[in-house]
């Protein structure tokens, strides 16, 4: 068997017991990297040299006796959007190809305190921006499961490296499903966290009021501990939120008594799949057989959700991404007539076409005579998605829903229309728009052999309550078992 | 809301994002945009007249430090991204008609 066919809880307990070191962890991740991801292409970059280095000198460090952190040894893969001091960080697009950031993130900081070996930077939508990582400028990424299916976006590549167990864990970025959703499809555990949760600083911004960075594992447990290495208060990020971090991974294995699961009637409708219904379902009576009650109730301005977050994202994006104008870092155009010129012809030839839909599409929400027409009126419906949510936390403790209508679309067959596309995220935006915390984590699988992801939803700050949700089903049930190799 | 999306339309509103598009992306993203924009109209059917907009989740007013010098990245790190500069500045065309 594959030493990197356990979890990274596991991982970490036969690095304590000596049984296997940091360097042939890392070995065995290059190798299968090696082996795998020129089918898979999940790594954007791979830093073989500095990772086996470092886990060399973590691997002393152990063998002395000295202290070391809470993930010692364990390689990791970082989505290609967060910012990595003297590697490149891309964020899949032509306008960043070259970019060498002077500074690491916050997370990426605390994943080195915690003695993380990181072994590469993962594909994605670039700038995030995507439900297939279709958009990535550079390669597309498939689905370790059956490769002429789509892992799922915009943190596809961090999905597919640890579903493909090239790598234990990862972390991705959540601005409307990007970890969620790719999890789902690629039959992993990956969790958005609250708002505030986790420091932005460093990772490139896409929709500041709405992203979020988290943690990809095999299980709920070894998410539950990369969620506690990098959350925290920054104050680099002043929306990051000054309040204790709790141990989620000494309480994960603790079962909740009367558990509430509660069930929107708006996420049982037309469209979604029969084969994902019925998992969801069968998860359903798994709660229900762990002595959890199931609680209906409604979220009655779900339809409203896709609209209101195309309108914001796509809103912040034209304000975020007004930064890349060739001045500071990036491409800048070759062949310009003067200063506005060079801007336009930059950032025309840089960006890819997603990137310059969502930017056309907020600046023209946010262009006078239609500010409030769209933009206002997308903040204002903003409020009552995010009050359905507390509406709906009194009556349950964790919300349960398919994280996708179907399973692991084709590749292809989506990307060249946009709506289409946008729709398909209808189960996950709403909890970015409220802030909430929710995961994803394996609950069955199509004929077709295709991974189906439940999703649980929390109200802020629970996501201890919903980590320990995860792992009662996920102690019953074997589907995190199962891998794609 | 509801006008017709025009080519014109696009094109300024592509000025104002500072993106040169090509003919063909025009009339791309006319066709897109429009897709996008009939489809949220969706929100029209929201009764939103009480309802206070909610630009962030986040229970934060504003976050205020005290003003003091701090470290900051050397002037070699902050221009080693430049895609054009001096040694001490970043390059930019120039701006200002000579005088």
């Amino acid at each position: 068997m594959p030493v990197l066919s356990t979890s990274a809880i596991a991982l970490i307990d036969r690095l304590n017991r000596g049984d296997v070191t940091s360097f042939e962890l890392t070995d065995a991740s290059l190798n299968a990297i090696a082996s795998q991801d020129s089918n898979i292409r999940a790594f954007l970059s791979v830093n073989a040299d500095a990772a086996l280095a470092q886990a060399k000198a973590i691997d002393e460090r152990r063998k002395a006796g000295q202290t070391v952190g809470k993930l010692a040894g364990l390689p990791i893969a970082v989505k290609d959007n967060m910012c990595t001091l003297g590697v490149k960080t891309t964020c899949a697009s032509r306008i960043l190809e070259n970019f060498v950031p002077p500074y690491d993130a916050s997370v990426v900081e605390k994943l080195r305190a915690a003695d993380a070996v990181l072994v590469g930077k993962t594909n994605l939508d670039e700038f995030a921006m995507g439900s297939s990582t279709e958009n990535s400028a550079f390669q597309v990424t498939r689905n370790p499961w059956n490769l002429e299916h789509t892992v799922g976006g915009s943190s596809g590549g961090s999905a597919a490296a640890v579903s493909a167990r090239m790598v234990p864990l990862s972390l991705g970025s959540d601005t409307g499903g990007s970890i969620r959703q790719p999890a789902g499809f690629c039959g992993v555990v990956g969790m958005k966290p609250t708002y505030g949760r986790v420091s932005r600083y460093g990772l490139v911004a896409y929709a500041s009021s709405l992203d979020q960075i988290g943690p990809f594992a095999t299980d709920v447990a070894s998410a539950a501990l990369l969620l506690e290495v990098i959350s925290g208060h920054d104050g680099r990020d002043s929306t990051s939120v000054d309040r204790p971090v709790p141990e989620y991974s000494q309480t994960v294995e603790q079962p909740l008594t009367g558990l509430r699961v509660g069930i929107a009637r708006e996420h049982f409708v037309e469209g979604l799949d029969r084969e994902v219904q019925a998992a969801i379902k069968q998860s359903l009576d798994v709660y229900r057989s762990l002595g959890a009650h199931i609680v209906e109730l409604s979220l009655p301005h779900s339809k409203y959700a896709i609209a209101t977050y195309y309108l914001i994202a796509a809103s912040e994006a034209s304000s975020n991404l007004a930064r890349f104008d060739g001045v500071h870092y990036g491409h800048r155009a070759a062949k310009f007539d003067n200063l506005i010129d060079m801007y336009s012809a930059s950032r025309g030839e840089g960006f890819g076409p997603e990137v310059k839909r969502r930017i056309m599409l907020g600046t023209y929400a946010l262009s006078a005579g239609y500010y409030d027409a769209y933009y206002l009126k997308a903040l204002k419906a903003r409020r009552l998605i995010r009050r359905d949510f507390d509406a709906a936390f009194e009556r349950c403790d964790v919300l349960a829903s398919p994280i996708a209508s179907t399973p692991a679309f084709r590749l292809g067959e989506l990307v060249n229309d946009p709506l289409a596309m946008y729709l398909s995220d209808i189960y996950t935006i709403s909890a970015n728009l409220a802030g909430i915390p929710g995961l994803s984590l394996p609950c069955g699988f199509s004929s077709t052999g295709l991974p189906v992801g439940l999703q649980l939803l929390a109200a802020p700050f629970e996501e201890e309550k919903l980590l320990r949700a995860a792992r009662m089903f996920e102690r019953a049930t074997d589907w995190h078992m199962k891998s794609p190799n | 809301m509801a006008e017709p999306l025009t080519k014109e339309t696009v094109k300024k509103v592509a000025h104002l994002a500072r993106l040169k598009l090509s003919d063909a992306e025009l009339d791309l993203f006319t066709t897109q945009l429009s897709q996008v924009l009939g489809y949220v109209e969706l929100l029209n059917e929201l009764d939103t007249s009480a309802v206070e907009p909610m630009a962030h989740v986040a229970d934060i007013a504003n976050v205020f430090r005290d003003d003091e010098v701090r470290p900051s990245l050397p002037r070699a790190a902050a221009l080693s991204n430049a895609p054009k500069t001096d040694g001490e500045y970043f390059v930019v065309p120039q701006i200002l008609e000579e005088g």
